[in-house]
């Protein structure tokens, strides 16, 4: 109950910082990885911000042996770069730029701008369906 | 330039950046938000492995809500056809590459993992690339 309550305040602190932050504008968001043209930077401060954050705390939260309240680090064990991790960044990254959505500010866009989340939502759905089959097989 | 470097960019994203780390610190899980959201819909999971991953995205939803109502202006009359193209494509791409900006460019890069890293370089670029792409049709 408290890991739940904990992915509860963690759920909470990342969608205030995603909206503070403005990655919920996909404006902004298509601006930033405009660099050829109208470039916005202002999004390298929030990949600052938060890769500073977890890159500091990292270091100290993995020398404990286990976390706080579980039993083990569920921690990424694969460690090949292959085929399927590129060619899904560069997918991921042809759909980001089409939209300026990637998954957590679509999510919250059902808030913002309803008209372009119930076409972005369901087809991200649909999408990772696609993938999960794509994976399994 | 600088104008357009607005401080509250940083403290969204120190936000963002605890949230991963009280994810870690805790529960020793990702903060990756594709990951938690496809385990809860396509996998058979246990009562606590399903609550958490449900808490987190009720979380993320509620977090937004209390900032509302945004400041920016919103799109409107955007097609359709590229929102749903971008749905599909990050969809499959974030399922078959095993993460997006927030496991990948956030957690993963903060684990010093070389996957992450290659993975958001990668999607960064291409996020570009479509872009200018794009903006060469709609000028």
């Amino acid at each position: 109950m408290q890991r739940v309550i904990i992915a509860l305040l963690a759920g909470i602190i990342f969608g205030a910082g995603l909206v503070l932050a403005e990655m919920v504008n996909p404006i902004k968001v298509q601006g930033f990885l405009d660099l050829f043209g109208n470039w916005d930077p202002s999004l390298i401060l929030v990949m600052g911000g938060a890769v500073t954050i977890t890159l500091l705390s990292s270091r100290f939260i993995l020398r404990r042996t286990k976390p706080i309240l579980a039993d083990r680090f569920h921690t990424p064990v694969r460690s090949l770069v292959d085929r399927r991790l590129i060619l899904g960044a560069v997918l991921f990254g042809i759909g980001w730029g089409l939209s300026g959505y990637c998954p957590g500010p679509g999510l919250i866009n059902a808030m913002i701008n309803p008209t372009e989340a119930m076409v972005f939502i369901p087809a991200l759905i649909i999408g990772g369906w696609i993938g999960q089959t794509l994976s399994a097989s | 330039m600088l104008e357009k470097l607005p401080m509250t960019a940083l403290y969204g994203g120190v936000l963002i950046g605890l949230s991963a780390t009280m994810l870690l610190a805790f529960n020793g899980r990702i903060a990756g938000i594709s990951g938690i959201l496809y385990r809860l819909l396509f996998s058979h999971l246990d009562a606590y492995e399903r609550s958490w991953r449900l808490a987190f995205l009720v979380g993320l939803l509620a977090g937004g809500y209390m900032l509302l109502p945004i400041e920016f202006e919103l799109r409107k009359g955007y097609s359709s056809l590229l929102l749903a193209c971008s749905g599909l494509a990050v969809g499959i791409g974030t399922r078959i590459g095993n993460g997006c900006t927030s496991g990948h460019g956030v957690c993963g890069i903060g684990l010093l993992a070389g996957r992450s890293i290659i993975a958001t370089l990668v999607f960064i670029v291409s996020g570009i690339i479509t872009v200018t792409i794009l903006g060469s049709f709609t000028g």
